[in-house]
């Protein structure tokens, strides 16, 4: 992150007088709040989070071994803001804007510090094509002109906060993000570029209520506890069941048209992961590498704590930037207890009174407010776009009754838990259907009458209740074994287990199976409540359970996950089912 | 150098110096006793009037006449190419009797973090000779997979076996094993030098040892110093290395004890709330680079207090690590060794270092059609002590059964027992085989046609 030297204000030149980890006290400071500050010789990057007295307390954003009192210390005035403009796509950013492909360049595979790098290029040239009309009246936010960015159009835009004025010129060429490429009547200059401070929302003209689905691909995302588009969720879970895996997920296949990514105080190899397989996954929208549609924020565990805390603002300010232009985006943050906690160790640190488990008083406001920026808006130059926001969440012991996961299920509209038990015996995606919910189910039930089938709705909550009723039967066979069961009631234990086995269950790793589509769901659910209805139908005709779990058809239909062009497989197999149980009906 | 004698006060490991000039941050510190001995110590907090020392050994005999030092620099470590086969204390001296080490070059401890961007994918697959390891939760070059067990449990032998067989099948590339012990006792740190010995594997090898009875606090810095010299051996030399760290219960002891000292606000069970980010510091240095020859691998050693594997330590470790190999008590009540239960266990990377031209096209199905019908069995035999076998379905009766086939066979194996990784998926499907086909229904056609035993074997007659 680039910060530029505010010329209007005389800043004083502070001295460190204390160095404790990532929170650094100088005296002698002209500062405010939330200050970006030059800590010691090398200039580290900080930011003022505390003033006491004549003490500043600074939280640096990069390692302060070797640092010592009397080293110089110089404000910046500013406070902690991105560089937004072409070139935020595809890139690979740490907590605070620097984009790690630069820093490997300038300081080799290792990440040293005091290096800094400008969040977007400030040589390359991009084609400008404008869009404001000489003499136009233009308002905050408005759209000054376009530019091909990768396959997506970034608008290029009139920053919220400018003041409305007339188009005096507007120029159309190859531009640097610097150069102006728009003139006002009354003299203001315009680049292609604009900052935001990261802690500030970017204000929209109206918040309105989400009505679509955001499409994953994932059957019991979609089917059974959908998000929508500018909705919340957190997906709570231990380690190793499936948070980092579901977030991966969705950021392949969910039908948003930008992804941001951040990777909060988690592992190095996930986001490498990422870089290496998303430019050779495509879009199953557009067929284009899913690279192009993406950015990445990248604070690993063993980066420091400070601008782990700053990569969520960093994140989310890029995502409300193309959401302004109007499109849908979706970010997923993994993992927020990882910037909770470094909240906590900052704030351990400043030696504030402690709340629950050590966390600050003020966690459950960061958390709610940082949730609030999700949404479906009309923006300030009336395009409609959204942010849909993803939380993973890591509860110490898989416990949640932890603060972080309580104060996050108190604000996000859909909870996909992850249970231990099912990720151990390897039912992927591990989210309990008991357990979850989704509080947009009846927002979007008119989308899925009009787009997937009338009966949708309803073949929904049967698969609800049946899961439901096979919890309540699982207490009894616990108890006296599965063949003391009424025989209809086996017959829905059988029903059951085709639902979590062949509809629940997806595997992230096959080609196929990855990805399924809103029909092939139907489809799928269809089928297994065809078997279903036949089943009891047969039961009542006085075909053994024994017999119905025997039929053949049954046991090939698990094979349509894994084939593309399912339809006429399904076909075969629904036609075979009918024959099967007519002949058990009549020999019954 | 100048030297303070300004201590005003001593609690546990921390020494606080008073009127010094500006220190530095993590400088490493001398402090002289009067009989001539040096103790070290590292800067935790400096500031104008006071500067907060961590002593890396025992406190014992510094007192208000010591002196102190401080050396300007920050901790670092001579490396070299002659280490391999050097058995070094848990402070980095020599103590096998041997010269000094040389120093090529000398290395910051704490490791700066390797860039996201620059690191490359773990790919090459480690064959452990280990059913359960290759099979179910594959070990991946450049991965870290902690072994949780309990105490009393044979998770050195499990580590020993790893540490001889494992190979990547057709490489030649050179490898290194770094080993270092963290407050394990004499006789335990014997067990191992004895099986390094006896294999051969001294040569190859970087041993650091801190005992249960040397400071608690050299711990701190034992891991970095190992891991170190392995980023140093696989980085600039090349080398594929194994880094054995054992046990890191002791280090987060250790860092509790610190924490306290310094009378922190403490987190879960008195544990520091840094802790997920100073064990992020130690684990994460494993991985490969993007255009490097060499990689570190880690295996850390941990047990978990009371079997609890929601404890703080494996928590936080399982949160970070790529994957866990869980060492289960009742399995090794039975009889079982290993006693690696995979239930709990995992290995993250599993997928990148398995399937077609790595090991075989059937392994992740194969995997995860025993995890699925393990685990049902293994459910089952809580109902079977309610109900008996009786009251049991055929299909499950055949779960069952599965259940306690898998761990007599596949589970099962012996201390110096190498098997391939064909070993391993054949075996797998033979025991897959006991179960109606109907009811594999995480494998495809395809494979089933294909590997399956009895149906492979009916297609050849035909
Ligand atoms: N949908 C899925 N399909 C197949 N495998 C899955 C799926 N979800 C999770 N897994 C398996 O579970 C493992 C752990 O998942 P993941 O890394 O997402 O856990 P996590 O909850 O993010 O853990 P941590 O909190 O430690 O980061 C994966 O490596 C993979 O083997
Ligand atoms: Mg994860």
């Amino acid at each position: 992150m680039e910060v530029k030297e505010k010329k209007t204000k005389e800043t004083k030149q502070g001295v460190l007088k204390r160095i404790a980890g990532p929170v650094v006290t100088a005296v002698n400071l002209d500062a405010h709040m939330y200050d970006v500050v030059k800590v010691g010789k090398e200039e580290l990057m900080g930011e003022v989070i505390k003033i006491e007295g004549a003490n500043v307390i600074i939280q640096v954003y990069e390692d302060t071994s070797g640092i010592r009192p009397g080293e110089p210390v110089s404000n910046t005035g500013l406070s902690l803001a991105v560089e937004l403009g072409p070139g935020l796509l595809t890139s690979i950013y740490d907590g605070i804007q620097r984009p790690l492909a630069v820093l490997v360049d300038k300081m080799g595979n290792f990440i040293e510090r005091g290096v800094s790098a400008p969040g977007l290029s400030h040589e390359k040239k991009w084609t400008f094509k404008p869009v404001a009309k000489v003499g136009q009246t233009i308002e905050p936010g408005a759209i000054l002109g376009e530019v091909q960015e990768t396959n997506i159009v970034h608008k290029v835009m009139l920053p919220p906060n400018a003041k409305p004025g007339k188009v005096k010129e507007i120029k159309t060429g190859d531009f640097t993000v610097d150069e102006t490429i728009c003139v006002l009547e009354d003299g203001r200059e315009y680049p292609m570029i604009q900052r935001w401070p990261v802690r500030i929302p970017r204000p929209v003209k109206e918040k309105l209520n989400p009505t679509i689905p955001l499409i994953t691909g994932q059957r019991i995302l979609d089917g059974l506890f959908p998000i929508a588009k500018g909705g919340t969720a957190a997906i709570p879970g231990p380690f190793g069941s499936g948070k980092t895996v579901t977030q991966q997920q969705l950021a392949k296949w969910s039908d948003a048209e930008i992804v941001v990514y951040i990777g909060c105080g988690e592992r190095g190899n996930e986001m490498t992961e990422v870089l290496t397989e998303f430019p050779h996954l495509e879009d199953p929208k557009s067929g284009k590498p899913l690279m192009e549609r993406t950015v990445l924020i990248a604070n690993t565990s063993n980066m420091p704590v400070a601008a782990r805390e700053a990569s969520v603002y960093t994140g989310i300010t890029i995502a409300e930037y193309f959401r302004d232009m109007g499109y849908d985006v979706s970010l997923m943050a993994d993992s927020t207890s990882r910037w909770a906690e470094a909240m906590r160790e900052i704030s351990s640190r400043l030696e504030e009174m402690p709340g629950e488990e050590g966390y600050p008083a003020y966690l459950a406001a960061r958390l709610s407010e940082f949730y609030e920026r999700a949404g479906l808006v009309t923006a300030l130059n009336g395009a409609g776009g959204s942010v849909s926001v993803i939380g993973a969440v890591s509860p110490p012991g898989g416990d949640f009754s932890e603060p972080v996961t309580q104060n996050t299920l108190r604000i996000v509209k859909v909870f996909w838990a992850l249970d231990a038990k099912l990720s151990q015996r390897r039912h992927f995606p591990a989210i309990n259907w008991l357990n979850s919910y989704s509080l947009y189910l009846e927002t979007l039930q008119s989308y899925y009458d009009k787009e997937v089938s009338p009966d949708w709705n309803k073949i929904r909550s049967w698969a609800m209740e049946v899961l439901q009723k096979e919890a309540e039967l699982q207490e009894i066979v616990q108890l006296v074994g599965s063949d003391a069961l009424p025989e209809a009631e086996q017959v829905t234990i059988e029903v059951a287990r085709m639902i979590r086995e062949i509809f629940l269950q997806q595997n992230a790793y096959d080609a196929v199976d990855t990805f399924c589509d809103m029909t092939k769901q139907y489809d799928m659910m269809k089928a297994i409540k065809t078997f279903a209805d036949l089943s009891y139908a047969a039961q009542l005709a006085g075909v053994s359970p024994a017999q119905i779990i025997a039929v053949k058809a049954k046991g090939e239909l698990p094979q349509i996950k894994f084939i593309k062009d399912y339809k006429p497989e399904l076909a075969k197999i629904e036609k075979q089912m009918d024959d099967e149980f007519n002949t058990l009906r009549s020999a019954a | 150098m100048k030297e303070y004698r300004t201590i005003s006060k001593i609690a546990g490991p921390l020494v606080f110096v008073e009127k010094t000039e500006p220190v530095a941050y993590q400088e490493l510190v001398n402090i002289v006793l009067y009989d001539g001995t040096i103790k070290r110590g590292q800067v935790l907090d400096t500031s104008d009037d006071l500067v907060v020392v961590q002593v890396f050994e025992t406190t014992t005999g510094i007192g208000k006449d010591s002196g102190i030092r401080f050396t300007g620099e920050t901790i670092k470590m001579p490396v070299g190419k002659d280490m391999l086969g050097r058995i070094l204390s848990g402070g980095g001296k020599p103590i096998d009797g041997g010269p000094e080490i040389v120093p090529e070059k000398r290395l910051d401890i704490t490791g700066a973090a390797i860039n996201p961007y620059a690191r490359g994918m773990p790919a090459d697959f480690i064959q452990t000779g280990i059913s359960t390891i290759d099979g179910t939760n594959t070990l991946v070059r450049g991965q870290k997979l902690p072994i949780f067990s309990g105490a009393g449990l044979p998770h050195n032998n499990v580590a020993l076996q790893i540490a001889r067989q494992a190979k990547v099948p057709g490489s030649t590339e050179s490898f290194a094993v770094v080993f270092a012990a963290m407050g394990i006792t004499k006789e335990e740190a014997n067990y191992f030098m004895q099986d390094f010995e006896r294999t051969g594997a001294l040569e190859h090898a970087v041993v650091f040892l801190n005992l249960a009875d040397d400071p608690a606090v050299e711990r701190i810095i034992t891991p970095r110093l190992a891991l170190t010299t392995a980023e140093y051996l696989a980085f600039e030399l090349g080398m594929h290395v194994l880094v054995i760290l054992t046990d890191m219960t002791n280090y987060c002891e250790a860092l509790r004890q610190i924490g306290a000292a310094r009378e922190e606000v403490p987190g879960r069970r008195g544990y520091p709330g840094y802790m997920y980010t100073d064990l992020a510091c130690i684990y994460e240095r494993a991985g490969m680079i993007k255009g490097q020859k060499g990689s570190v691998t880690q295996i850390p050693i941990l047990t978990m207090p009371g079997d609890d594997i929601t404890h703080p330590i494996p928590d936080l470790t399982g949160y970070i690590t790529e994957g866990q190999i869980v060492v289960n008590r009742d399995l090794h009540r039975k009889g079982i060794y290993p006693p690696i239960n995979v239930l709990p266990s995992l290995s993250r990377l599993m997928n990148l270092g398995i399937g077609p031209g790595k090991t075989r096209d059937d392994h992740k199905k194969v995997s995860d059609q025993m995890y699925a019908g393990y685990a049902e069995g293994n459910d089952l035999r809580g109902l079977v002590a309610i109900v008996g076998k009786d009251a049991l379905s055929e299909r499950d009766r055949l779960l069952l059964e599965f259940a306690d086939l898998f761990e007599n066979r596949f589970v099962r194996q012996g201390y110096d027992e190498d098997r391939t990784i064909e070993d391993t998926l054949n075996l797998g499907w033979e025991l897959l085989s006991t179960l109606p086909v109907e009811q594999l229904t995480r494998i495809d056609r395809e494979l089933i046609n294909k590997y399956h035993p009895k149906i492979k074997a009916g297609a050849k007659k035909e």
